[in-house]
């Protein structure tokens, strides 16, 4: 599902990933490890197709990366990263209806994906007025609308309840489910332990 | 997912976000308004002069203001959400399409009062109005188009408000030329097709840049 071939990005001048190579195949559950600034939500985003490598090669579901071809793969992805995406003027329902409209699904649905969460009863709550717990709550609600093949979840469990924690799971065996993969970056070695292959990258570089 | 559904729903979210957050009726109009009073101030009230500069003054206001009306869409994005966007299959084109529609809605607003406004404080003849709002609206268009196109273009530059005006300025010359001639060439009695022409040849210009170079400019930010 993903291919890196000696892929680097530098970033303000700085290298960030140096001859990063791996692989991930479909039903595979990947561990990113690593320190801070080790270059980690770099390499998520650049399995998203949000980052272009400046060496190397990135394929993703089959798109080559800095072709057009990304636009048709992307609704395949989906991504929680370290930032809430949401719009803060929004309400919780309003936010998961606008990524619905611009996902073509039927925005009918949302309510019923925010009862899967547990906010049903704060949708009308705007996201501005709204914990980040529950900001991440609404995000993983989206993806469980969106059904992506591709997961790329960055710190997804931080700030979620024991409860919450149970959905990011659910997200997964649902992507597997599908034929998909995940990747998950933690600094929770007990929430890597459950991956098929943890990659560790220091400074840019793959480990080991 | 069409094209135009995106665009209507950028569209429809801006305009949301800008109902609730109020930025440019009860922020940027207000100092707009205020800015109508220091031509009087600073020429003395004298009515004959006032009419003749009148209309000068508003087109002056509608450029000075206009930027930071146009530029505020594009300003309040964040990377995580251009992310979230781009992951649920939003097109750049629709994104474009759809800021400069939301955008020559509030800029046309914006206008009208401030057209209003400036008619009741320097007492200028209004020969036609509906020619008046028609100039508006295509300057209103053209300008937030132009605005929308600078601002995907210059997304996570350092400066990028600075630079985005300076952009913008010199850009935007055959649309303040072309409405401020229209005005003009109605109370001249001439014809004003040449000035309409004008702007609406650039208006479609623009658009047809903007959409063009909507993926090039997104992917290039990446």
């Amino acid at each position: 599902m993903v291919v890196l071939e000696e892929s680097g990005v530098s970033l303000g001048g700085r290298p960030v990933l140096r001859g990063v190579t791996l692989t991930l195949s479909a039903g595979q559950v990947m561990g990113l490890a690593g320190p801070n600034g080790s270059g980690k939500t770099t390499l998520l985003r650049l399995m998203a197709t949000l980052q272009r490598p400046d060496q190397g090669r990135v394929e993703v579901l089959g798109a080559v990366s800095g072709t057009t071809d990304v636009y048709r793969v992307r609704p395949a992805i989906g991504l929680i990263g370290h930032a809430p995406s949401l719009i803060p003027e929004l309400t919780l329902a309003e936010n998961l209806s606008h990524i619905a409209r611009l996902a073509g699904i039927d925005s009918a649905g949302t309510r019923e994906s925010l009862a899967l969460v547990g906010l049903e009863r704060a949708s009308g709550r705007r996201a501005d007025a709204s914990s980040s717990g529950m900001l991440r709550r609404v995000e993983i609600a989206a993806l469980l609308m969106r059904r992506p093949r591709l997961l790329l979840l960055d710190e997804a469990t931080s700030g979620l309840d024991r409860d919450a924690v149970g959905l990011v799971d659910a997200l997964v065996a649902r992507a597997l489910s599908a034929g998909g993969a995940a990747v998950m970056v933690s600094h929770d070695r007990t929430l890597l332990s459950g991956c098929d292959s943890v990659v560790e990258l220091t400074g840019g570089r793959v480990m080991g | 997912m069409s094209l135009w559904t995106q665009v209507v729903e950028i569209a429809r979210v801006d305009l949301v976000v800008e109902r609730r957050i109020g930025d440019v009726f009860r922020i940027v109009l207000p100092f707009a308004v205020a800015a109508l009073f220091v031509f009087p101030i600073a020429l003395g009230v004298e009515l004959a002069t006032m009419r003749r500069v009148g209309p000068a003054v508003f087109w002056t206001l509608g450029i000075l203001f206009g930027m930071q009306v146009a530029l505020r869409h594009s300003a309040t994005d964040t990377p995580p959400r251009r992310d979230m966007q781009a992951l649920a299959g939003l097109d750049p084109a629709a994104r474009f399409l759809g800021r400069a529609i939301s955008g020559a809605v509030v800029m046309t607003g914006f206008l009208v009062v401030v057209y209003v406004a400036m008619v009741a404080l320097y007492d200028s003849e209004t020969t036609s109005w509906w020619v008046t709002g028609l100039a508006a609206l295509l300057f209103a268009a053209g300008l937030t188009t132009l605005s929308t196109l600078v601002g995907e273009a210059t997304t996570g530059l350092r400066h990028r408000t600075g630079l985005a005006s300076l952009l913008i300025a010199p850009l935007s010359l055959p649309l303040v030329l072309a409405a401020s001639q229209t005005l003009a060439a109605v109370s001249d009695g001439t014809g004003i097709l040449p000035w309409m022409l004008l702007m609406t040849g650039t208006d479609i210009a623009l658009l047809v840049a903007g959409v063009g170079l909507a993926r090039p400019l997104e992917e290039a930010g990446r």
